[in-house]
């Protein structure tokens, strides 16, 4: 999106040159947010209105502000950004922009500039010869890199509420308490991933350990699949579990599929070895010792997946990204694509996820803890839907509802 | 007693094509140019009014339409900035002309565009005004700013009906006839709101410059071909006098832009 903002002077009120104006804009297929008006009092009295305008691409942006010229809109040149020398690698100059996770452009030289990826708590470093502008972490700064400084020149566009459709997420974006109904919108939250499959949108699962431990890692098997799963998010400890439950039927001991058991957290230990002796997951499918699981319907349906360690994880299983900056660097690669994502049962990796999503990705969490869904519905404000509940009942009604559509094609 | 300015037809003619009523191949008849502007000449002086001459100029066919000379409120005359160059020429007379007679004369800024009294026109208490095929909308806040009175921009649609004198009539009960269709919705439902008794015209009278008519309280000099908008103003008590002409037609004008009020109001 690129935008200009225009005033509007005079008697536009009774004229209806405002109405006529903000008509046009959305007629052309672009949008406006008002950012002043003064109305005048007296009919004599003149009003004012500050509008920013965008659209689509500029060509279309300019066409429209022809337009609205004629209609008397004044286009306002906007300042160009400050900018700043980073004092040292790693280090940005002080008063630094802090960015959002919404789309934000820059304007240098006159022109509009997309930071890019829209990425949160980052700041913003400007290429001049390739006239481009980056998010940076840092570990990304240099010492001598441009940084911008301030807000002056700084354009951020928040996610808009369609005006057009309401989709699941639009219509929701709250929070659904463990006493409220769940049914409905998890038919639509199915719905919603049809859709999302047959566009080749690009669905992501961040995968916690109570998966396996409530009894639910067969119902994300069948979403797996049934093809709703193009990556996997997990830590150590999700492998390690759903290894386990695969090898040994427990799961830190404890067997899912049965009342009361015995065991203890050794199966656990065995199973992380068992898949290290192997040399991976891959390695461990490819020679038949891990035979069903979540792991195992991930490697045979090519999903494909992201794993990330944590200080108290055990192993680590081969394969599991344990430098954290590394892990940073290789999660945000693999979300820049993703548009939907699912976040089942897991905090920590969950609000990591949730921090490094683009801004118009849709995302459920699921948790059974109310404050956990809070703080990560929290990121994603306009898109997001928290169900407080145990995650097993969630994906069993999720794997049945888009089974059930599978079977009325 | 109304003061008006004409400007007899000594060169007029169809020398240049900058409306779709123009057309170089349909000259006008010099006799019946004569004769059709002596008649409404005659008749506004019979109607009680002042009426001055300002010269015609050789080179200058359109400097018969005084209405396009400026807006002239009280002792203040805002000359037109207008968007044909042919027509440019006429502005430093019609300037000088004023300024000689003791008006203040007030300038728009030279990048804007506006036609006069043929795009600017009072209704009650506001001034109306045409905008985009002569006049640009930003010469109507300059209006504003100059006359701090409520300016109704209006957008005009159809190149026939290009200035609003030609598609607007305001009456001095505060009610006007138009041909509604010569504007935009916005500019319609604009109109609606502010004036009362609206009278349309319709479209084959329109097609007669109809609305382009001189009001001098209740009498309205309008040019021919329009009985059923007689017969409409009559039942409210105007007197209609009905003047041929088709000469001045040609060039897409007729009564209203052959005249110029001065002032159009006392005071806003």
């Amino acid at each position: 999106m690129v935008s200009e903002t225009i005033e509007l002077r005079g008697h536009i009120i009774d004229s209806l040159i405002l109405p006529k104006v903000l008509d046009q804009i959305l007629t052309h297929g672009a949008n406006f947010k008002i950012g002043e008006i003064k109305i005048g009092e007296r009919r004599a009295d003149q009003s004012f209105a500050r509008i920013e305008v965008s659209a689509e691409t500029s060509e279309a942006l300019d066409e429209l502000v022809l337009r609205l010229r004629q209609h008397g809109a004044e286009v306002i040149e906007r300042a160009n950004v400050q900018l700043a020398s980073a004092p040292a690698d790693g280090v940005f100059p002080s008063d630094f922009y802090v960015t959002t996770n919404q789309q934000t452009f820059i304007r240098f030289d006159g022109k509009e500039i997309e930071v890019r990826p829209a990425m949160i708590n980052s700041a913003i470093a400007l290429d001049r010869k390739k006239e481009s502008a980056r998010a940076v972490k840092f570990f990304d700064v240099n010492k001598g890199n441009e940084i911008v400084v301030g807000h002056q020149g700084v354009r951020v566009v928040p996610v808009q509420r369609s005006t057009t459709h309401t989709d699941i997420f639009q219509f929701i974006n709250t929070v659904v308490d463990a006493d409220e109904p769940k049914s409905a919108i998890i038919r639509e939250l199915g719905e919603e991933l049809r859709r999302a499959q047959t566009a080749k949108r690009k669905i992501a699962i961040v995968a916690g350990p109570a998966i396996v431990r409530t009894g639910a890692a067969d119902h994300l098997v069948r979403l797996i699949e049934a093809g709703y799963v193009d990556r996997l998010f997990a830590g150590n400890s999700f492998v390690a579990y759903d290894v386990e439950h695969t090898l040994f039927g427990t799961s830190l001991g404890m067997n899912p599929d049965l009342a009361f058991t015995r065991g203890g957290h050794e199966n656990h230990l065995r199973a992380i070895n068992t898949i290290r002796e192997a040399g991976g997951i891959f390695a461990a499918v490819r020679k038949k010792i891990l035979t069903r699981g979540v792991m195992y319907a991930c490697v045979l349906h090519d999903v494909d997946i992201v794993l990330t360690g944590a200080i108290r994880d055990e192993g680590p299983i081969p394969g599991v990204t344990t430098d954290i900056i590394e892990a940073q660097k290789v999660m945000r690669q693999k979300l820049a694509d993703v548009t939907h994502v699912m976040m089942l049962a897991t905090v920590q990796h969950s609000l990591a996820v949730a921090s490094m999503l683009a801004p118009a990705a849709k995302t459920v969490c699921v948790d059974i803890d109310p404050a956990a869904v809070e703080r990560v519905v929290e990121h994603q404000p306009l898109q997001s839907i928290g169900l407080v509940t145990d995650v097993e009942p969630f994906l069993r009604e999720l794997a049945d509802c888009l089974s059930e559509s599978r079977v009325r094609e | 007693m109304r003061e008006l300015l004409l400007c007899p037809p000594d060169y007029y003619g169809i020398e240049y094509e900058i409306n779709p009523w123009m057309s170089r191949a349909h000259g006008a008849d010099a006799a019946l140019v004569q004769k059709q502007w002596k008649e409404l000449h005659a008749r506004l002086s019979n109607l009680d009014c002042d009426v001055h001459l300002i010269s015609p100029q050789p080179g200058l066919p359109d400097m018969v339409f005084t209405a396009n000379a400026g807006l002239t409120i009280g002792r203040k005359f805002i000359p037109s900035n207008f968007r044909h160059k042919e027509r440019a020429g006429e502005q430093p007379f019609f300037a000088k002309w004023m300024e000689q007679r003791g008006y203040d004369v007030n300038w728009l800024p030279e990048n804007l565009y506006f036609e006069g009294e043929g795009d600017a026109l009072f209704g009650g208490d506001a001034l109306f005004c045409g905008y985009k095929f002569r006049s640009d909308i930003q010469s109507h806040r300059a209006l504003a700013d100059i006359l701090g009175c409520l300016v109704i921009s209006v957008e005009l649609v159809d190149p026939r009906f290009y200035h609003l004198d030609t598609c607007f009539c305001p009456l001095p009960d505060g009610s006007a006839f138009w041909f509604p269709s010569a504007f935009d919705e916005y500019g319609q439902r604009a109109i609606r709101e502010q004036v009362t008794g609206l009278i349309d015209v319709l479209p084959e009278e329109a097609m007669h410059f109809s609305c382009n008519a001189v009001v001098i309280e209740r009498d309205i000099v309008l040019p021919e071909g329009a009985p059923r908008l007689v017969a409409t103003l009559q039942d409210r008590g105007y007197c209609c006098y009905e003047l041929p002409m088709s000469e001045f037609i040609k060039a897409g004008g007729a009564c209203k832009c052959l005249t110029m009020f001065m002032p159009q109001r006392e005071k806003c």
